[in-house]
């Protein structure tokens, strides 16, 4: 472990990738995650990797799959609306079990939408985004040294399960500075190996990256086999924060950039007597549970807290499955909710009314 | 404490660069820092502002709506940003570009002349730094010295002919501000 | 007894799906003679497309990755940036390459990537039962042009080799017919000198087939082959339109 350092986030996302082992990287301009391949256009060359800009997104991230496909660590990453052009090959690289790391600095939307900040896209994150049934684990830092070690475990996991792992963010941790420690780079020679690779078949029958199965049985079993693997990660990859201080009625559910705006929040409520909790989910997907089943006895309510027009909030509902009620407060298209506004809906919870009303 | 400290002006006065040195100097102070630049088109020519949070304690949110301080570096950014000052903060001002007085009585004013400060000094650039040492001088939220201490990390390694005037900035600011002009 | 015709190792002993007198397998047989000859197996990874020849990788004895539709020049790209010394081809129809592909071959072509493209032009999309390509001749009758391909409507036939031989990077670019044996043996020379250019390290590399669809078009196999002649060779004249400089010096 080194120093702190002051870096800005999508910097460290570059960085985080080069510690991980990433070598590769493909992608395409966009709006507000530029600084990653800026950074890595500069900082691959120098450790024997290769950047390469695309002529789109879509060729970024089959560029991605080819390179998984030769068994490297590879990365791309963009925002929101290249992230759709991206779904494609995201259903591939899921369909042929190929790990790769794909950041989504998410952005207001639907369309062009703008460039602020936004958590939109969870739906598209944690349900597969493209054709077919299939999941990828996602990621939500809060914070860039969280961010850091996130996109290195991104890359572990990705391995660890031959399947893309998403790590989302927005332009505030993309475009923010914080001091981040960086951890030490991974020996090259600590990566897994992958024997399943296409590097040519010297002394082994030839291995084939394939999404294909044209025998509905076999296709099935091929989904079947891929069920077992969500489920595994399901069981092992859950991640969260629960913040849980004696006398907490309502807690808040929020994850990244949101979470800090109604931490302040709860700092202040503090000052005032209101003592709430957080439920703080890191991975997307698979959704916590778990916090949930520890506080919901004595939860009297839930806050769900989002950029965006109500997403998590249906994941919420899931969890808490009607034992008590969910309520949701957001802001759309670029918007940060405030420490004012979300003050007041929690105003609204704790007088038994709905703050979306 | 928490320190919320939100800076503009319009694009080309260092605004960021500013915002970069304080929470540098705040790492380097072991405190709890983040940094925020206002993004997008606006920073191409137009208005640029960025938000530093020093404290304490882990940073909540990046975001600050309501400053504990406030820097405006020209009179634009005074109509913007003024009504966002919380009662009792630190409002500075960089009089050369700012031709009103501000409307807040609830504020502690910092009147600042940067900009002919830094013309005196040789560079019209460094009216940020002189800014930047009034603001440290009387606020207090981390030392002049850190923020020197801070130039040579910050400032690439072919900028750094350019500490000394700097410096020189940052004292004349400093020494404005504890009244000793 | 001397063996006088077999099987090139680099084709694995499995049957073929293609339709009596297409003309795919000639062309897998000279992608494979060629990987023989240079002695590439080994090291050599395919990349297949979406068409008829989308289960390319069941046919050839060498690593296979299959690339969604239109999308193998950027797998390949993928493959070849992370393994430079491999022999990375791509195996992609007039539908795939020519239509849904052409930011993918264009940009690969123009950034010169060490990659061998086998491109298959039959005039028609074939496994999805003949609809109209942007390769399609004025007049075709296809699935989605019934009255014959009408320019004004859908414009006119998308020449590949040509287009593509206008950029830098492209390094060896050659159309050649598969519809007789002489044909076919220049083929099997352009293939070869295809991957060479690959393996000299001199840039991008593609060779057009004209190719020949019976099903899809209506015709005997025979009759097919002299379609190929007779049409699509007017609108698809042979020969190389670029090759690697020291080769043009005269």
């Amino acid at each position: 472990m080194g120093e702190r350092i002051l870096m800005k986030g999508n910097e460290a996302i570059g960085e985080a990738a080069i510690r991980a082992g990433c070598r590769y990287f493909f992608g395409y301009p966009i709006t507000p995650q530029n600084e990653i391949p800026e950074y890595l256009s500069r900082r691959l060359p120098e450790v024997g990797g290769v950047f390469l800009q695309a002529e789109s997104e879509v060729a970024a991230i089959n560029m991605v799959y080819g390179a998984a496909g030769a068994g490297a660590r590879v990365m791309t990453s963009s925002s929101s609306p290249g992230i759709s052009l991206k779904q494609e090959g995201l259903s591939y690289l899921a369909g042929a079990e190929l790990p790769c790391v794909v950041v989504n600095i998410i952005r207001g939307g639907p369309g062009l939408g703008g460039i602020q900040p936004a958590q939109s896209d969870y739906f598209q994150a944690t349900r597969g985004g493209g054709h077919g049934d299939y999941r990828t684990p996602v990621f939500g830092p809060a914070s860039i040294q969280e961010m850091v070690e996130l996109v290195m475990e991104a890359f572990e996991v990705a391995d660890r399960y031959r399947n893309p792992v998403m790590v989302v963010g927005d332009g505030i941790l993309g475009q923010m500075m914080e001091p981040v420690v960086l951890p030490d780079p991974k020996p090259l020679d600590s990566l897994p190996a992958k024997p399943w690779a296409t590097t040519g078949n010297q002394g082994r029958p030839p291995n084939v990256i394939n999404s294909l199965f044209l025998d509905a049985n076999l296709c099935s079993r091929h989904n079947e086999h891929l069920q077992e693997k969500y489920r595994e990660i399901c069981r092992r990859e859950v991640r969260y924060e629960l913040v849980d201080p004696e006398g907490a009625e309502i807690y808040f559910v929020a994850y990244g950039t949101t979470s800090r705006v109604v931490r302040s929040v709860m700092n202040r409520a503090r000052e005032e007597g209101i003592i709430t909790g957080l439920i703080r989910p890191i991975t997307l997907w698979p959704f916590p549970q778990e916090p949930f089943e520890r506080v919901v006895e004595r939860a009297k309510a839930f806050l769900c807290v989002e950029m965006s027009a109500g997403q998590m909030v249906e994941d919420v509902r899931l969890a808490v499955n009607g034992r008590r009620p969910v309520h949701f407060y957001g802001r759309t298209g670029g918007v940060v909710p405030s420490p004012a506004e979300i003050a007041d809906a929690l105003r609204k919870v704790l007088e038994g009314r709905d703050p979306g009303a | 404490m928490t320190h919320e400290i939100l800076m503009a002006g319009f694009g080309g006065q260092g605004i960021m660069f500013m915002g970069t040195l304080l929470a540098h100097a705040g790492m380097m102070e072991d405190k709890e820092v983040t940094w925020m630049p206002s993004y997008g088109p606006e920073m191409r020519g137009g208005t640029a502002n960025c938000s530093v949070v020093i404290s304490h304690e882990p940073v909540a949110s990046p975001l600050v709506s309501e400053p504990t301080a406030l820097i405006v570096m020209n009179r634009p950014s005074l109509e913007r940003f003024e009504g966002t000052l919380r009662p009792g903060g630190l409002l500075v001002v960089n009089t050369s570009l700012v031709d009103r007085r501000p409307e807040r009585q609830d504020v502690r004013l910092l009147e600042v002349p940067a900009n002919e400060m830094a013309d005196r000094l040789g560079s019209l650039r460094v009216a940020n730094m002189v800014v930047l040492g009034a603001f440290v001088q009387a606020s207090r939220v981390v030392t002049l010295h850190s923020i020197k201490q801070a130039l040579p990390e910050v400032l690439p390694q072919h900028r750094h002919g350019l500490i000394e005037v700097n410096v020189k900035a940052l004292e004349a600011g400093a020494a404005l501000a504890s009244g000793g002009q | 007894m001397r063996e006088v015709f077999t099987r090139p190792k680099s084709m694995r002993k499995v049957v073929m799906h293609y339709c009596p007198g297409c003309t795919h397998g000639i062309a897998h047989r000279l992608v494979a003679e060629a990987i023989d000859e240079l002695g590439i197996q080994h090291r050599t990874i395919g990349v297949a497309s979406v068409g008829c020849s989308v289960l390319a990788y069941e046919y050839f004895d060498c690593d296979f990755q299959q690339a969604a539709h239109g999308r193998a020049p950027a797998v390949a790209t993928g493959i070849k940036r992370v393994l430079p010394d491999r022999v990375v081809f791509t195996y992609q129809g007039d539908g795939d390459l020519a239509s849904i592909g052409t930011a993918e071959i264009v940009h690969a072509a123009m950034r010169g990537e060490r990659i061998t493209v086998i491109f298959i032009n039959n005039a028609v999309y074939g496994m999805t039962g003949g609809q109209m390509a942007p390769t399609t001749l004025v007049g075709q009758v296809t699935t989605t042009s019934p009255g014959g391909r009408d320019p004004r409507h859908c414009g006119h036939p998308i020449r590949i080799a040509e287009m593509l031989a206008t950029l830098e990077g492209a390094a060896y670019v050659a159309r050649v017919s598969l519809h007789d044996p002489a044909h076919v043996a220049r083929a099997r020379r352009a293939v070869l000198k295809a991957f060479r250019t690959q393996l000299e390290d001199r840039g991008f590399a593609l060779v057009e087939m004209l190719s020949s669809c019976p099903t899809n078009w209506g015709m005997s196999p025979r009759e097919a082959l002299r379609w190929v002649k007779e049409k699509l060779i007017p609108q698809y004249p042979l020969g190389e339109f670029r090759v690697p400089e020291e080769e043009a010096r005269p």
